[in-house]
């Protein structure tokens, strides 16, 4: 079973803080991480290569430091590390993106001699979007499901799992080849053993430009992108307001009073 | 294409450096310079300069003219479940509504399933002149491909020049598909819409990196331009039953009806009978709960408010409450009228999911927990004893 990981380096947003005085993001020293939804489908993959075999391929689209994230990737287990990086790339919006990615796919699927499942996290946690997923299977003309929880069974190339709705979950079948984005409930990532992580530090991470994916500079990037940021602010920040203070009947009584018209209304 | 400092212009007054979101700026010598690597085009610096020293080449000022007086209407795809619409669809009818009058043009509302007319008529007394309705077996319930394939034939046939979904887990998915097969832009969960007065285009207005920064978005140069939006971010119109509009039956043929994937089974969750999207009102634990056991207690909250029940991720994690309660980065983001955190410390991780809630009450032993920095109405105290005070008092307030 060939699977392609597709996953994004985002900043750790703990520590994403606004400077009081000029109202802007600090990002300085802001650590770099692996998209956290991207964790659960590296895990996924992983486990899925090694119950029927095959190989995991991670890729991921950006500056030549989110190599940082595919070495992680395959000290998680994944065999590969494809980064797409290029000038070309940069400010592109989820169509811009899925273009690219699905070119780098097509790419993997020749190298590969073809592959069986494209996952995805279902959102990354800086854009938080969820559209890049269901782009690349667009692009790609395969079956998509999204919101996937739980794969529960792999036969005769039909896949059968679990897809989170609002009021519980639907049991879905796939054939594959697909793309599958999925969310948290599906695993627990493993923690890297100390081996994995030498192996992954001397893995070779093969780069490829726009040129090596066969993708037409104008359908990449900012000059790709459908859509087209005019203006960014800040939010007026949300402030504390008032602290319900005495004995707990009087809080009761108190609080009651504040919020009746908004819950009868 | 990209952005660049023209030297001979910058005198190196710093003043763009701080309006980057993105700490791409650097002054040297006397001249900005700006990383690549972390510039994202977004273009917040070029107003700061006053000596137009900054240059940004966007797409759109390369772009021919197209002509676009062809697509007309505000179109909303309307989610239906077993045969009833969601109530974000009815939000987003009422939207469409305003969006539609600004540029004096109609509304319609695209209806996908099975057994659907009275679904209809609800839609136009909701706001819309004209309802698309595809209705057939192989439609009853949402699958990614032949939903697509009928919204994108729906849309190239009649040519609406706005399309909005709802943020759902059924809109993100079906609406992005949607965007590619068609050579759409498309902005996810657009919490302002509006339209430019001078280009009558759609300004979708998004929170960015956790709700830190908000970004306004256009698509001048595509059509339709799509958007989606969050539940509760819009206000549910008033019902209008004398209001008249159009009903279109739309029939496809067989093939495009066609699915790769097969829908086996809907399983619906007891504990989930409210949904917590669509909640007014939710009661939210975290690790102060000390136990599963102790839920109970925001259980008899929540009934008494007529709410749902949320948790913070530490609960979910320690295996007291499933998943599809969390609210946060990782888990749901939700906006209720009311959102009452208990014992809940207050991560970032979890506020992105609900600071955009109307009313937050935050209760907490800690007098410095950092919810209470978002909180309209503060309670520093033990849950154990404020909880079921408030449990008792709302039920002889509202007289349940």
């Amino acid at each position: 079973m060939n699977i392609i990981v597709c996953i994004k380096q985002v900043p750790e947003t703990t520590e994403v803080r606004i400077n009081p005085e000029t109202n802007t993001l600090i990002r300085e020293g802001v650590k770099s991480i692996i998209n956290p939804f991207d964790m659960y489908a590296i895990e996924e993959g992983v486990r899925l290569k090694e119950r029927f075999g095959g190989k995991v391929v991670v890729v991921t689209m950006g500056p030549p430091q989110a190599e940082a994230a595919l070495r992680e990737a395959i000290s998680l287990g994944a065999d590969e590390g494809i980064l797409i990086s290029d000038r070309a790339f940069a400010g592109g919006d989820t169509w811009a993106t899925s273009n690219t990615l699905s070119h780098a796919v097509i790419k993997i699927r020749k190298e590969l001699g073809g592959f069986d499942l494209v996952l995805c996290g279902k959102q990354a946690s800086d854009g938080d979007t969820a559209q890049v997923g269901p782009g690349i299977s667009a692009f790609l003309d395969i079956p998509q499901v999204t919101y996937v929880k739980k794969i529960e069974e792999i036969k005769d190339n039909k896949i059968r799992l679990e897809r989170m709705s609002e009021e519980g979950f639907d049991v879905i079948e796939t054939p594959a080849p697909c793309l599958l984005t999925v969310v948290k409930e599906i695993n627990e990532p493993r923690i890297p053993s100390l081996k994995a992580m030498i192996r992954a530090k001397a893995a070779k991470i093969t780069v490829w430009s726009a040129k090596d994916i066969e993708v037409d500079a104008k359908d990449v990037g900012l000059s790709g992108s459908r859509t087209t940021v005019v203006k960014i602010f800040t939010p007026p920040q949300r402030t504390g307001g008032q602290k319900l203070t005495g004995e707990i009947p009087e809080i009761a009584e108190k609080l009651a009073g504040l919020l009746k018209s908004e819950i009868t209304g | 294409m990209g952005i660049q400092i023209i030297n001979d212009k910058c005198v190196g007054c710093s003043l763009c450096l701080k309006t980057c979101p993105f700490g791409a700026i650097t002054v040297k010598d006397k001249k900005a310079i700006i990383d690549l690597h972390k510039c994202n085009l977004c273009g917040a610096c070029l107003p700061s300069c006053k000596f137009k020293a900054i240059l940004l080449e966007k797409p759109q000022d390369q772009a021919e003219k197209k002509d676009f007086s062809a697509y007309k209407g505000v179109w909303v795809f309307v989610e239906q479940k077993k045969g009833r619409v969601q109530s974000v669809s009815y939000e987003l009818v009422g939207k469409a509504r305003e969006l539609a009058d600004k540029l004096k043009t109609y509304v319609g509302a695209v209806l996908i399933g099975n057994n659907l007319a009275m679904e209809a008529q609800s839609l136009i007394c909701s706001g819309a002149d004209t309802v698309y309705l595809a209705e057939a077996p192989e439609l009853a319930n949402f699958l990614d491909e032949p939903y697509t394939n009928v919204l994108v034939s729906l849309i190239r046939k009649y040519k609406p020049e706005i399309v909005l979904s709802g943020a759902t887990i059924i809109g993100r998915s079906l609406i992005a598909r949607v965007a590619v097969k068609i050579d759409a832009g498309l902005t996810a969960d657009c919490t302002g819409l509006d339209i430019e007065d001078e280009r009558k285009i759609l300004l979708q207005t998004r929170p960015a990196f956790g709700g830190n920064i908000m970004a306004t978005i256009i698509s001048p140069n595509y059509r339709p331009q799509m958007a989606t939006v969050r539940h509760k971010v819009f206000l549910q119109p008033e019902l209008d039953k004398s209001r008249k509009g159009k009903i279109i039956k739309e029939s496809f043929p067989i093939n495009e009806m066609a699915s790769r994937t097969t829908l086996i089974e809907v399983v619906e969750e007891v504990e989930n009978l409210v949904n917590l999207a669509e909640a007014d009102i939710i009661v939210s634990g975290g690790r102060a709960m000390g136990g599963p056991e102790n839920f109970k207690m925001l259980h008899d909250l929540a009934e008494v408010l007529g709410g749902a029940v949320g948790s913070s991720r530490a609960a979910v994690d320690s295996g007291w409450i499933p998943y599809s309660h969390q609210v946060g980065q990782t888990g749901r983001t939700v906006s209720p009228k009311i959102y009452i955190a208990c014992g809940i410390s207050g991560q970032i991780q979890h506020l992105v999911g609900m600071q955009s809630s109307k009313i937050i009450v935050a209760i907490n032993k800690d007098p410095d927990a950092p919810i209470f920095k978002v909180a309209t109405y503060g309670i520093v105290g033990d849950i154990f004893e404020i909880v079921p005070a408030l449990t008792k008092k709302f039920r002889e307030v509202l007289g349940k």
